[in-house]
């Protein structure tokens, strides 16, 4: 076994600095590396790019990071959840690409998997696509978009082993298993660190080969954004 | 004239059994409402559900079970959870039999705007763009005019493209349209809706061949 374990979460942040660009799992505030992100708060590092597929809400999440302006630029499919968000948008301190969910998880997944780019039929003849790439398959046109690059990637996974394997819960999921490997260095928190072999290696998702470092997380808010619910 | 969940309740009838089916936010999340309880239909979310079932009774909410609107849910039995690349797998390999989705403008040729408004703040497409891109068949569940009084069935979109030549059904609170290579053929008017009032709400080209039934609901 290869250990990945690393005593906490600033261990696990270790080069982390100024201007780098990081990946970070979570659908809204759902399966969010919530230790990573008040780390990055903490170490209140400037001028980072973010590729997520939503930016927080005001007070928690990414918008953490964008209250204290630590985010240069942001990629995203969504972000209509955050009001600073928008006033940071508006005034022109902080670059937004929109990219389509598909293609943003594509874009992770060809970083994790070698692809230097690859075709998809989304965005074609929308502003999306223009300055790209465009090519025709079997009659249908697709777009070329490029792998991203990353400096790190955050993920959150529901429990892990010391060998870095992960298993996610529910749809917190999302994002996370395609941003492992994805970036020089994944970094993997989670809610139950547990010793080689208590895991059943045919339930794993992510095998440890793609995380560099993993840590158990603390003090876990998990926030429900949209709490909805019937009658009994 | 049809509201929102006449709207649904119109849609719910294109819904067959055995069909995967992804609900956008808005009036296409009221077509679950009435899908018949005799055929077996599984819902997908695009973050990462299929078999989404109703929202939680309270105190069972799990903030690691919510679906694209961010709302809390739950899962039926049968159900089944993945990553944003499979769910997009999903839905670009063409898995998901229907689509139902909201929008602003639907042009006469299949091009549908939806998330993108100049001047206004723009919160982004999500999962809109890679949907319309790859479903074969998509209904657009909306309104027939804006509320400037304006249509949304126009010759050309005005506004920033979701996607092009993809809408195939629409229902509004007016009509079901089809998206044929002439222009929207009228298929049914809505309950006390004359074919001269959907003629009037639409921009685009209207097709009307014959006697037009109005709708079953």
């Amino acid at each position: 076994m290869i250990n990945k374990t690393v005593r906490d979460v600033s261990e696990a942040l270790e080069g982390v600095h100024d201007g780098m660009t990081f990946m970070l799992g979570g659908f809204g505030l759902s399966g969010i590396p919530e230790n990573a992100i008040s780390e990055l708060v903490r170490l209140n590092l400037k001028n980072l790019t973010c590729i997520s597929n939503n930016a927080g809400v005001d007070d928690f999440g990414l918008g953490l990071l964008l209250q204290k302006k630590q985010i240069n630029k942001m990629i995203s499919s969504y972000v209509g959840e955050n009001a600073e968000f928008e006033r940071q948008m508006l005034s022109g301190e902080l670059d937004v690409e929109l990219t389509p969910q598909g293609t943003l998880a594509a874009k992770c997944q060809a970083a994790q998997q070698g692809f230097p780019a690859i075709y998809t039929p989304a965005g074609y003849g929308t502003e999306v696509a223009e300055g790209k790439e465009t090519r025709e398959f079997n009659g249908k046109m697709y777009v070329l978009e490029e792998a991203y690059k990353a400096d790190f990637a955050f993920v959150k996974a529901w429990k892990g082993d010391k060998a870095g394997n992960l298993i996610f819960k529910g749809t917190a999921r999302n994002f996370n298993p395609v941003m492992c490997g994805a970036a020089t260095i994944t970094v993997a928190e989670v809610e139950e660190l547990v010793e080689p072999g208590e895991l059943d290696p045919n339930q794993i998702h992510i095998p440890g080969i793609f995380v560099q470092r993993i840590f158990q997380g603390k003090d876990y808010e998990k926030r429900i954004e949209q709490r909805t619910v019937r009658q009994k | 004239m049809l509201d929102k969940n006449g709207i649904a309740k119109r849609i719910a009838q294109e819904v067959k059994d055995g069909y995967y089916v992804n609900l956008g936010i808005g009036i296409p999340t009221l077509v679950a409402n009435f899908v018949r309880d005799d055929i077996e239909v599984e819902f997908q979310s695009e973050n990462g559900i299929l078999g989404m079932g109703p929202f939680p009774f309270e105190g069972e909410e799990d903030a690691d079970l919510i679906n694209a609107g961010k709302q809390t849910i739950t899962a039926l039995p049968g159900a089944s959870y993945f990553d944003s690349a499979m769910s997009f797998g999903m839905i670009r390999g063409q898995h998901v039999d229907l689509t139902i989705l909201g929008a602003m403008e639907v042009a006469e040729n299949g091009d549908i705007a939806n998330w993108k408004i100049p001047g206004k703040m723009v919160k982004g497409m999500g999962g809109a763009m890679d949907l319309v891109a790859s479903a074969e068949n998509i209904i657009v569940a909306m309104m027939h005019t804006n509320r400037a009084g304006e249509s949304k069935l126009l010759k050309r979109c005005t506004l920033p493209l979701t996607g092009v030549g993809c809408v195939t059904k629409i229902v509004t609170n007016l009509a079901v349209l089809e998206v044929t290579d002439k222009g929207f053929k009228l298929l049914e008017r809505a309950p006390g809706v004359g074919v001269e009032e959907i003629k009037e709400a639409t921009e685009g080209t209207l097709i009307v061949e014959g006697e037009i039934p109005e709708m079953q609901i």
